[in-house]
Formats: C-alpha cells, sequence, structure tokens
C-alpha cells in the first residue's frame, strides 16, 4: 500500500525531513535511503526525541486574561499526548494578547520575551491565536511581530472537507501558503497630516522567490499538482506585479507542476462557486487571511482548519484560520479540530508519523461518526467530551 | 449610453429593445469613450465626457483596456473623470435559478477613488516595491454619508464597515473614525463593525444574516467581497452595479467584454439589465424599473430554455430579450 496515501492531510511542510519523493511505500523509501527509517530518522533516537522541548504559546493561566479559546484547545491537545504517551515534552509559556500597548516587542511584557527565547530554544511550538486589539493604535499584534521576528516566512492553511461534516459544497481540498513577513503586514504607516494616512504595502523579489519556493517544495512533497499565484498585478502592477512575475519565473524550475495566476477578487469569486479547481494557492499576506477565511466557512468553520507557520529555523503550528474566539471562550464549546490536526502536522513534521496516524485517525472517526460534536458543527457536545470522544476511540483502535 | 466592447454592443442592444417596448421615457444618447492620450495620460474623448456631464446619468458595457499600450485601466479612468466616489453593489439570489447559497441579499458599498487604488508605486531598488494605500478622511467620510444615506433610502436600519485595523492602524483606522463620525449624523441607523477576516468566513458560512446591513468598505476589500457576494447567487452575470458620484452617477455592467462569444448572440444581459433598473430607480422612475425587474427575474426562473449559455441554458441573446419582452 502506499505509505503516503491515507485519509488524513499530507502535512509535510518541510520536504527535507519527509517522504521524498512522495507516494512511494515505506519498503521503496527504504530502499532509496530517504524518508522514514534510515538516514534522517536514524539520528533522532528516542531518547533524543524524549528531550525536545516544545513550547504552547496562547494559553493563559489567568482566566481572566486568556485570548479566547486558545487554551481550551491547546488543552485537548496535551491530554491526547498525554494519554497516548507521545515523546514529546511541554515547555509551556503563556502569553496573551489583551496587554497594554507596547511599541514594539522589546516592550512586551517578560512572557513574550520568554515565548519567543523558548521558540528559539526548541525550534518548534504549538501556538493559539492571540487577540489584537482593534483600537489601540500603535500596538503591533503580536502574532506579526513574532513572525516577524523569527522569520517565519511561510503560513500554511489546509482546506479539506473533513467526511461527516456536512458542506454547500463538496471534494474541496486546496492548501493556502501565504507569505507571512511583508506585503500589507508591513506595519509601516504614515500620517503626513490628521487626514491623511499611506499605508505601505512591500512587496520584495527576495521575499515573493522563498514563498514561491515553499509553495513550490510544498506541492511536490505532497504530490500537488497545480500552483495559483494570487494577485492584483491588474492594478498594484508593479508590487503584485513583482510577486506574480517573481513566481511565474521560478515555475519554469518545476515542470512538473502547473502554474498559473488568478487575480483576487476572481479568485475569492471561484472560491465560493467552483473551489473544486485549485489545489496550492500562493498569495501575499492580505490575500491569504482573505482566502483562508472564505475556506474556512467552505468547509464548515475555523474550527477545522489546521495549519503552520513555518520559517527557516523554526516552525509553529497553529489553526490556518486565525480566529480568536473571545465571544466562545471559556464555555468549553471550541472545536479542537483544527488544534489537533496542526499537532497531527507538527508530529510529522517531528518524524513521529506513528502518533500522527492514530490520533489524526481518531480525530476523523469521531467526526465521521458524528455523535460527538461542537456546537460549531451543530451539536451540543463540549469540548471536553469531544476530545474524550477521541481518547476512547484511541483506546479501541 | 456606453456600449463598451466585445459583448457590450449586442447587450446594450437588448436593453434598448427592451426600454423601448416597455415604453420606458429614455432617450439614449451614444456615448464612444474609447481611450485617448492628452500628455501621456490616458483620458477619454471631451465629447463623451461632455454628453456625460450634460445627461448626469449614464449606462456602460464592459469596456476592455487596451493591453500594452501602457493604458490605465478605463473603468479606473471613469471614476476619476467623473469622480465616482462610491460603488454600490446589491447582490439578491435570483429566485429559480439554484446556487448552493439560498437567500443571499447584500448590499456593499466601496470606495472607489483611494486605497490599494491609489495607483501610487514605487521601485524602491530593484526587488522591492511600495504600493502605498491612501486613506483621507474626506474621501472615507463622503462615502461613509454616501451608505448610511443609501441605507436610509431603502430601509435598512444597520451600516456594516467591513476593516482591517487591527493590522491597518491608522489606515483602515482612519477609515473606521471616519465612519464612525458619521453614524453620530444617523441616529435612526446603528453602525456595526467587523473584520474582513470575519465577514468573509461568515458571508460563505451564512450570507442570510447579512440582509439587515448596508457593508460599506475601503476600496480592495469592497472589490473582493462585491465579486465574493456575485460568486454566492451565480456570478457576475447576474448582478448590477452603480457608480455614484456628486453630479453623475454611472451603473455598469462589471463583467468582461467575453471577446470569445462576441458577435454570436449568445451573451447575456442580465447584469446591464439590472444595472439599468438601479439607474430607473436612481432617476425616479420606479414604476418602469419593477416592471422590467420582474420581467427579467421571471424569464430566469422560467426554465433553461430561456436563459444563455453562461447560466447553463440554451437561449441566444434574442431569445432571452423577446422572453423578457413577452412578460413586460
Amino acid at each position: 500500500m502506499c505509505y503516503c496515501n491515507r485519509v488524513d492531510f499530507e502535512l509535510r511542510p518541510i520536504c527535507s525531513r519527509t517522504c521524498y519523493p512522495p507516494r512511494s511505500s515505506p519498503a521503496e523509501q527504504e530502499q532509496r535511503g530517504l524518508g522514514r527509517s534510515p538516514s534522517r530518522r536514524r539520528h533522532l533516537a528516542p531518547e533524543k526525541l524524549l528531550s525536545t522541548h516544545l513550547s504552547t504559546i496562547g494559553k493563559d493561566t489567568n482566566i481572566k486574561k486568556g485570548d479566547g479559546i486558545g487554551a481550551e484547545i491547546t488543552d485537548s491537545v496535551k491530554t491526547i499526548f498525554k494519554a497516548e504517551n507521545v515523546p514529546v515534552q511541554w515547555e509551556q509559556v503563556d502569553v496573551t494578547g489583551l496587554v497594554e500597548p507596547a511599541n514594539s516587542l522589546a516592550e512586551y511584557p517578560d512572557a513574550y520575551q520568554e515565548a519567543i527565547r523558548s521558540l528559539q530554544r526548541n525550534k518548534v511550538g504549538l501556538k493559539g491565536i492571540l487577540y489584537t486589539p482593534v483600537d489601540r493604535t500603535g500596538h503591533p499584534s503580536f502574532n506579526v511581530a513574532l513572525r516577524k521576528e523569527l522569520d517565519i516566512f511561510a503560513s500554511l492553511a489546509l482546506i479539506k472537507n473533513i467526511p461527516g461534516v456536512e458542506t454547500r459544497l463538496k471534494d474541496i481540498d486546496m492548501v493556502l501558503v501565504r507569505e507571512n513577513t511583508e506585503g500589507e503586514y508591513s506595519g509601516l504607516e504614515h500620517r503626513p497630516t490628521p487626514d491623511i494616512v499611506e499605508s505601505l504595502k512591500i512587496i520584495t523579489s527576495y521575499n515573493s522567490e522563498r514563498i514561491g519556493r515553499f509553495a513550490f517544495d510544498f506541492a511536490i512533497t505532497n504530490n500537488r499538482k497545480k500552483v495559483t499565484v494570487i494577485h492584483k498585478a491588474n492594478i498594484m502592477k508593479a508590487s503584485d506585479g513583482l510577486f506574480r512575475a517573481t513566481i511565474k519565473k521560478l515555475g519554469e524550475q518545476y515542470p512538473q507542476i502547473t502554474v498559473n495566476d488568478m487575480i483576487v477578487d476572481n479568485a475569492s469569486m471561484q472560491a465560493v462557486s467552483w473551489p473544486q479547481q485549485f489545489d496550492v494557492l500562493v498569495t501575499p499576506n492580505l490575500y491569504g487571511t482573505i482566502l483562508s477565511n472564505i475556506g474556512a466557512g467552505l468547509i464548515g468553520g475555523p474550527g477545522l482548519v489546521p495549519g503552520a507557520s513555518i520559517g527557516r529555523e523554526h516552525a509553529v503550528f497553529e489553526p490556518g484560520c486565525r480566529h480568536v474566539g473571545l465571544d466562545i471562550k471559556g464555555r468549553n464549546s471550541a472545536n479542537p479540530t483544527a488544534m489537533i490536526l496542526s499537532a497531527v502536522m507538527m508530529l510529522r513534521h517531528l518524524g513521529l508519523d506513528g502518533y500522527a496516524d492514530r490520533i489524526s485517525k481518531a480525530t476523523y472517526d469521531v467526526i465521521a461518526e458524528g455523535k460527538t460534536r461542537t456546537p460549531d458543527l451543530g451539536g451540543n457536545n463540549t469540548t471536553t467530551e469531544f476530545t474524550r470522544a477521541i481518547l476512547d476511540q484511541l483506546e479501541k483502535a | 449610453m456606453i456600449e463598451g466592447d466585445g459583448i457590450g454592443v449586442e447587450i446594450s442592444e437588448a436593453v434598448k429593445d427592451i426600454y423601448k417596448a416597455a415604453k420606458v421615457p429614455i432617450d439614449w444618447e451614444l456615448a464612444d469613450v474609447t481611450p485617448i492620450f492628452v500628455d501621456g495620460k490616458t483620458s477619454i474623448p471631451p465629447e463623451a465626457i461632455e454628453s456625460i456631464n450634460k445627461n448626469k446619468v449614464a449606462l456602460k458595457g464592459p469596456l476592455a483596456t487596451p493591453v500594452g499600450k501602457g493604458h490605465v485601466s478605463l473603468n479606473l479612468t471613469l471614476r476619476r473623470t467623473f469622480n465616482l466616489f462610491a460603488n454600490v453593489r446589491p447582490c439578491k439570489s435570483v429566485v429559480g435559478f439554484q446556487t448552493p447559497y439560498e437567500d443571499v441579499d447584500t448590499v456593499l458599498i466601496r470606495e472607489n477613488t483611494e486605497g490599494e487604488y491609489s495607483g501610487i508605486e514605487h521601485v524602491v531598488v530593484p526587488g522591492v516595491v511600495q504600493s502605498i494605500k491612501l486613506i483621507t478622511r474626506a474621501a472615507s467620510e463622503r462615502v461613509a454619508r454616501y451608505a448610511f444615506e443609501y441605507a436610509r433610502s431603502i430601509g435598512k436600519k444597520k451600516v456594516l464597515v467591513v476593516h482591517k485595523a487591527t493590522v491597518m492602524k491608522y489606515g483602515d483606522g482612519l477609515f473606521l473614525e471616519s465612519a464612525q463620525k458619521i453614524a453620530k449624523e444617523f441616529p435612526d441607523i446603528e453602525i456595526h463593525t467587523e473584520l474582513i477576516d470575519r465577514t468573509c468566513l461568515n458571508m460563505v458560512t451564512n450570507p442570510a444574516p447579512y440582509k439587515e446591513y448596508v457593508m460599506v468598505m475601503p476600496n480592495l476589500y469592497g472589490d473582493i467581497m462585491s465579486d465574493l457576494s456575485s460568486g454566492l447567487i451565480g456570478g457576475l452575470g447576474l448582478t448590477p452595479s452603480g457608480n455614484m458620484g456628486d453630479e453623475v452617477s454611472i451603473f455598469e455592467a462589471v463583467h468582461g467584454s467575453a471577446p470569445d462569444i462576441a458577435g454570436k448572440g449568445l451573451a447575456n444581459p442580465t447584469a446591464l439589465l439590472l444595472s439599468s433598473v438601479m439607474m430607473l430607480r436612481h432617476m425616479g422612475l420606479n414604476d418602469e424599473a419593477a416592471r422590467i425587474e420582474k420581467a427579467v427575474l421571471d424569464t430566469i426562473a422560467s426554465g433553461k430554455e430561456n436563459i444563455t449559455r453562461d447560466l447553463k441554458g440554451t437561449a441566444s441573446t434574442k431569445h432571452f430579450t423577446e422572453q423578457v419582452i413577452s412578460r413586460l
């Protein structure tokens, strides 16, 4: 049986660590000396893995100041990992976006610095979503600041129908690769007079090429066929034009992948009427946000979209469609699926495929069975009950 | 009437035929907006400008911007020439035309003159480009005021400002602040705000709650969200659009000029017809507007033999037009 062809996502963000070329059996890979057991895996001895520290960010011990549902859903993951004896040791940092305004990262409370240091030490993390207040001008979003500080340039969101979840449109299976460091999120804004604001959108060929390469490598590693560049180059001829041209040119180096491009407004329209045409989408920062939210709506909500933010040295796994969920916080009603599947991606990233397979299968089974569901999927079970159902499923398996 | 390029000629013809049959008191004056260069800038022929300024109201088919001649988009040029600051895009589910989404009835107002479409871009050094998104208080207040007035005129009680002020604190922040200031002048209408992320998500999950609102947003978000809304009800071929200025208003079909089917008699005139219905309402010809709108929607609901190919039907433009006329 093909090793790659299983029910869950093929989440192999960093290709050098994982099965490459894709869709070959473990035996074949072993022969080639690639992927699972040989070379790379060999020096990841169990002891080594046991000492791999991971940090969770986004959980807040102080309930009053928590950021939405982050704490609840990361707890769910920790419970499952513990029950499964996953050889991962957590290093937990509790931070919140609900803090006093700060002008730069250095002015943030110690917990933030600790979060960054923790990621620098451990390289891999699991993270909830931090709330960014609207009304405090000058308060840079910590989500954005973190990505910039660690140069986490790529963001992944996996938008795929989950069996058992009824949706208007079927057979959706697309991956959004979003540039994470520049574009509209450059944070550069001037106010020449009180009545005029200029926000700068920065596009560089360096970052465009980097994200393009990530998208193509991801496509190859995960046996995907097509990369669509999303842009608005008919209006922003220079900036989006550079993004589009850079990635299309890069595409010439990947003859096995079809490259096309689409204007963002058209892509949004296509996404709600014919999303099946999309495979891998690569976008500048803002369009990625928009499309990931449309995608989440298509497959049943942000609670079902796993994701990751990847840099050259660090990988932070977090839900792909970033909603804080302050409105349902503390009610124990959040859907932890996106977080669990993000954690599954993390396990694959660490080479712990066996654990990943078991946990993702149990999660899918529970959703497909349909007995235990959180309110976002029309059920009335709590996060704890949903987690419990996964644990029961794991025991059965 | 600006017939436009490609299928524009055919769908304009359909509109004229239907208006004649419905005895709408309108004399069309044709205006040709084929662009010319004046001092190296794309501009519209003076005769066309004069005609539109004189008549105050125009109906426009799709325009193709000539490629490779350095022309700025003609649509953009028109908006700038006549200072059309607000783009109104209603999207309503067409009864009888099935899409995966039921009960869509949204109205979206898009700021049309600045924002990401300011056209100000620099190459800082090769490989580094900056585009400027320009937000001014004047333009933000103007479009917000229009949105509130529009909401009042169509009997909606809520205005929803869509923004991304979490990231663009100053730019979208100013837009938001301007709308909130204007809201004080309209005590009968509530103001609500929402992040564009959330609007996208909710609109796709369940568009029905957006019925209550008139949405207003900066240029790019408006562009994206209006096309998304069109997607919900079946595409750009079914959605009308109006560009409003202080003096002049131009109603237009927002779909492309479809050069591949131009001249073959297959084009769908619905978008232009519904835009013209908006125009009639703007001119206060409400009875004519209602009659024509009903005839168009009834024709679409009447079955595949009466709708054009873009809606998976079989009718020609001529057949569709006749069917609409027969229902007047």
